[in-house]
């Protein structure tokens, strides 16, 4: 065995070693990976509670989704919770990032501050909003509101202020994160673009849209699609802030929430298969997106 | 046919046991697993039953195991199937017929458990239980809803603490008079709690229903008929205990039942498995008397949780998860049941005693069985969702209560017929 | 090279901004109090877990009480310790795979070339397309049928390597000259020893980046252990914790309590390893 390695090339020794090196790792990804892909597009097509044989029925699960209104709702809550949480986390992490970059005085501080929430775990952070969003006599946020003889909010038992609601703290959750990021790509503006627009004259709100926007661009793309993947795939908070339900009304159940019921609840493999193929679409075309916008710089 | 073979494996291991007779100790320890879903006065009589029962049979070692009620089911059907999990497992009666559907508990073995002596034993309800012929579950305790009251707060609120509600009139006349609000409007003590994720779903469902001349479903539960003038009425009642009568506020301090033990409710709705953790409660005066009338009609609604072995117990397992099973449904069992969680026995003998039926906690419960109904759920989820979404249309969307009745009424039946059809 | 090696624009705009102007004051007070309002719901938490029920609804920060009985009753009452050691195991386990793993596949495909190696490079970064979600039901089935589920491996197994942390070790070994290795290689260093001592040591703040990421990821991991684990032994952390809370709700002081464990842990380890976490965050947001 030995004699043969040893009769190798370079190149053939090294190819030897490589896919020595790489024979676990292609094992693992092909099996944990791409295997359990293909799988979920195949139990799509497939009608199956766990227990029987899986029967073959063709596209009607995806006719079935077509058709369920709960899905529709469901799809519609899960873009709500992107196209809120996305910007209003991207503008509050960036405004704080800008400010806090400028300042000297206690900078460390300040920004640890800001990075601690992303430290913990949404699980427990779930329950400790969803004590804060109670009604009186035993909610933080509506005895507060009392307290300073303002009407008090219904939060979690509202169709309307539900979803809000359960997406605060995830953009809270998240916000550090972003803002550190930001300040990375603010330290990596070369300080010569500055100077030379001051010597043009430039004022500090011309400087901001001209120069450190623009030269951010890479940076906001990066956390666009982050941010974007992760409410769209957005569950913990939910899960644990109603009960499981995603309700009121299901008004707050975001695909992933009715996924987990559909495969895990109501033992339908093939449905809840069909709808992670969908997810699986949008994140995608999402990453795709992102690929397409990078390149074009 | 995996049913024909887990039966002869049950035979054969009864055979065995009793072929080998005392000689079983000698044997190697047997292992089984027990399974019921979280609620601390069941874990702590379970305990202490498991304890006697290895007193009784140092070979069986029994693992206790729980879980949350919302993950309990979908933990039990995901074990089995898989070799994992329980050999005897805890059930709720509406869950049954899935589970002997779908093959994951056994008929229970006659020699234990004989055909006869089961109808004589307990209520009529164990025929529920019964599927060809052959019992697949037997149950500990019943349960039953009454009407719990906050004695203090009756007096506060210038009431005979010791007069509590017969009917619903009297019921909102009484909570009007118990709530209180902070200076904004906010209600800081209800006068009665409203809560649909507790047991105010079965209260609409089998009692209010009826109460207001109705049937939830037809005889044969096949068919909902509560989109009828007295589902209507139901639910207008209920939903009115807020909107209009103003006595609570539903998710008041986000759970009914920790309102009342906070002393922060006037009346509360519940069953008799509350009765464990209220008297544990100190400081809290409170009575508890039957679910109040309408035009001179009561009703109640019953439910049972019962014991089965599993598909996944057999051989020695299967032997050993029979004795487990009969211990857990003795009569000492039964009593220490109630002692403990405040449920009812399921052996007629046992609840029916002139001791029980007058006593002050126990005896409203017990009287209230003589006039219950056992909802047939297919699936006991789904339809507490349609009717707590029915409460949430009104109560948040502003839907009329006839359209949100028709709505419930009609996903209810598509559920049924779904169940049916397969 | 490193964003961390950077100075920060306040360092460098010290001429800038060297006179104190009341607008930087303002600014600097809105920041600070935005980052209290930051930690509130964690001082909250905190502080409710050390307070009696009879306490729990006053909008008073200090306990006029303190106590630890909350915390006491969750160790004597449940099973929070072992969750506790769960997580540990599994973050620790499955943060020590990824770190070799995802080191060594991003080294071979960066410095080895052989036929294949770009369609195993795009193959693996594909791989960063697919949501965990959709996994989740084959890998339960995987799980279900090879006898996985409830057990450590049967929760760590779809995390042992990472596409992600592959690309990013891939991207930093660019950075290792290749003389080095060539050297290494003459000293009589066999390929192993090359990538074990020489390349390694110098991605030290990229591999400590990925495992600080890929601990956290594991330690707060939510969705997977759920369904992987129906045996109370074997929870981790977060799923304890929502058992915990769901069976212990609306005695909040307790719910507290038990959140208050599963962050302070990360919250510890976040102020003795600031510096390393806050580069490693830079670092992604610079190389991925």
């Amino acid at each position: 065995m030995s004699g043969l390695y040893g009769r190798l090339s370079i190149a053939g020794k090294q190819a030897v070693w490589a896919w020595a090196f790489l024979a676990l790792p292609v094992l693992f990804y092909v099996v944990i990976r791409f295997w359990p892909t293909a799988d979920s597009f195949l139990i799509s097509f497939y009608s199956w509670n766990l227990l029987g044989t899986p029967r073959f029925v063709g596209l009607d699960n995806y006719v079935r989704m077509w058709s369920d209104p709960t899905f529709w709702l469901v799809f519609r809550n899960t873009f709500e919770y992107l196209i809120i949480g996305t910007p209003v986390s991207i503008v509050v992490a960036f405004v704080i990032a800008y400010y806090l970059d400028q300042v000297r005085f206690a900078h460390g501080l300040i920004r640890a501050l800001y990075f601690i929430p992303f430290m913990t775990t949404a699980v427990a952070m779930a329950w400790v909003w969803r004590w804060f969003y109670q009604p009186v006599p035993i909610g933080v946020f509506n005895n507060l509101l009392s307290e300073l003889d303002l009407p008090t909010q219904p939060f979690l038992r509202s169709t309307e202020q539900a979803l809000p609601s359960v997406l605060a703290p995830a953009i809270w959750a998240g916000l550090g994160f972003q803002v550190v990021i930001f300040l990375a790509g603010l330290r990596a503006i070369p300080e010569s673009y500055y100077e030379a627009a001051r010597i043009d004259g430039a004022g500090k709100w011309m400087i901001l849209r001209r120069i450190t926007i623009p030269l951010l661009r890479p940076t906001v793309v990066f956390l666009v699609v982050i941010s974007s993947i992760g409410f769209l795939r957005i569950f913990d908070q939910v899960f644990n802030m109603t009960d499981g339900s995603g309700g009121p009304l299901n008004s707050t159940k975001p695909l992933v929430l009715y996924i987990y019921e559909t495969a895990f609840q109501s033992y339908q493999m093939g449905y809840a298969a069909a709808q992670t193929v969908v997810l699986f679409t949008i994140l995608l075309l999402i990453t795709l997106l992102q690929l397409w916008l990078l390149r074009s710089k | 046919m995996l049913r024909r073979f887990g039966r002869a494996m049950a035979a054969a291991a009864v055979g065995i046991a009793v072929a080998w007779g005392g000689s079983a100790s000698a044997q190697q320890k047997v292992t089984i697993e027990y399974w019921q879903y979280f609620f601390q006065q069941r874990v702590t009589a379970v305990d202490k039953l498991i304890a006697e029962f290895k007193k009784q049979n140092p070979d069986i070692e029994v693992v206790h195991n729980h879980f949350p009620y919302a993950d309990y089911r979908t933990k039990v059907a995901a074990a089995i199937p898989a070799g994992q999990g329980p050999d005897v497992v805890q059930l709720f009666y509406g869950w049954l017929d899935d589970y002997i559907r779908e093959k994951l508990i056994q008929p229970l073995p006659a020699a234990q458990f004989p055909i006869a002596e089961m109808e004589q034993r307990y209520f009529p309800i164990v025929q529920a239980m019964k599927r060809d012929g052959q019992y697949y579950a037997v149950p500990t305790a019943v349960r039953s809803l009454a009407l719990f009251w906050n004695k203090r707060l009756y007096r506060e609120a210038g009431l005979d603490p010791e007069k509590p509600p017969q009917t619903l009139d009297e019921m909102v006349e009484h909570a009007k008079k118990i709530v209180k609000r902070d200076r904004n409007g906010n209600v800081t003590t209800a006068g009665m709690t409203i809560d649909m994720t507790a047991q105010d779903h079965h209260w609409i469902r089998e009692v209010l229903i009826r109460q207001f001349g109705g049937a939830p479903y037809s005889a044969d539960s096949r068919k909902v008929t509560y989109d009828s003038d007295a589902g209507r009425k139901a639910l207008q009642f209920y939903v009115d205990l807020q909107r209009v009568h103003q006595v609570g506020t539903n998710g008041f301090m986000d759970e009914s039942q920790a309102a009342f033990r906070a002393g922060r409710a006037g009346i509360h709705l519940d069953g008799s498995f509350r009765l464990g953790a209220l008297q544990n409660q100190r400081g809290l005066e409170w009575g508890v008397t039957e679910l109040p009338a309408q035009d001179g009609k009561r009703s109640n609604f019953a439910s049972y949780w019962v014991n089965a072995v599993t598909s996944k117990a057999t051989g020695p397992k299967a032997e050993a998860a029979a004795k487990f099973l009969q211990f857990m449904v003795s009569d000492a069992a039964m009593q220490l049941w109630l002692a403990e969680t405040g449920e009812l026995p399921a052996a007629k003998a046992a609840a029916l005693s002139p001791a029980n039926l007058a006593h002050p906690l126990y005896g409203p419960f017990i009287r209230g069985l003589d006039y219950a109904a056992a909802t047939e759920f297919v699936n006991e989820t789904a339809q507490r969702q349609i009717l707590i979404d029915a409460v949430d249309r009104v109560l948040l969307k502003n839907q009329s209560v006839a359209d949100s009745v028709k709505e419930a009424a009609a996903a209810e039946q598509k559920l049924l017929d779904d169940h049916h059809r397969k | 090279m490193t964003a961390g090696a950077l100075p920060s624009t306040a360092a460098r705009g010290a001429v800038r901004f060297k006179d104190v102007r009341p607008g930087r004051i303002v600014a600097w007070t809105l920041l600070a109090m935005g980052g209290i309002a930051m930690v509130m719901p964690l001082v909250v938490m905190i502080s409710t877990s050390l307070k009696y029920p009879h306490e729990v609804y006053d909008l008073n920060l200090i306990p006029v009480e303190p106590t630890l009985e909350n915390y006491l009753h969750i160790f004597q009452n449940t099973k929070f310790l072992r969750w506790f050691v769960n997580s540990l195991i599994i973050s620790i386990l499955t943060t020590a795979s990824v770190v070799f793993f995802d080191g060594l596949v991003g080294y071979v495909l960066c410095k080895f070339s052989f036929r294949g190696r770009q369609v195993v490079f795009v193959a693996i970064l594909s791989t960063l397309m697919i949501p965990t979600e959709m996994l989740v039901i084959p890998w339960y089935l995987m799980a279900r049928d090879f006898g996985w589920l409830n057990s450590v491996w049967g929760i760590m197994f779809p995390g042992i390597m990472t596409g992600f942390g592959t690309f990013l070790m891939r991207q930093f070994f660019e950075g290792v000259p290749d003389d080095y290795i060539h050297a290494a290689r003459i000293d009589g260093l066999n390929e192993f020893q090359i990538w074990w001592r020489i390349a390694m040591p110098l991605v030290t703040p990229a591999l400590s980046a990925l495992a600080i990421f890929t601990f956290l990821g594991n330690w707060t991991a939510f969705l997977w252990p759920l369904i992987a684990t129906s045996n109370r032994d074997l929870y981790t952390l977060p799923v304890g914790l929502a058992s915990f809370s769901g069976e212990f709700a609306t005695e909040w002081e307790m719910v507290m309590a038990g959140a208050s464990l599963a962050t302070l842990p990360t919250l510890v380890f976040f102020l003795i390893f600031q510096r390393y976490i806050i580069r490693g965050v830079m670092l992604t947001g610079v190389k991925g």
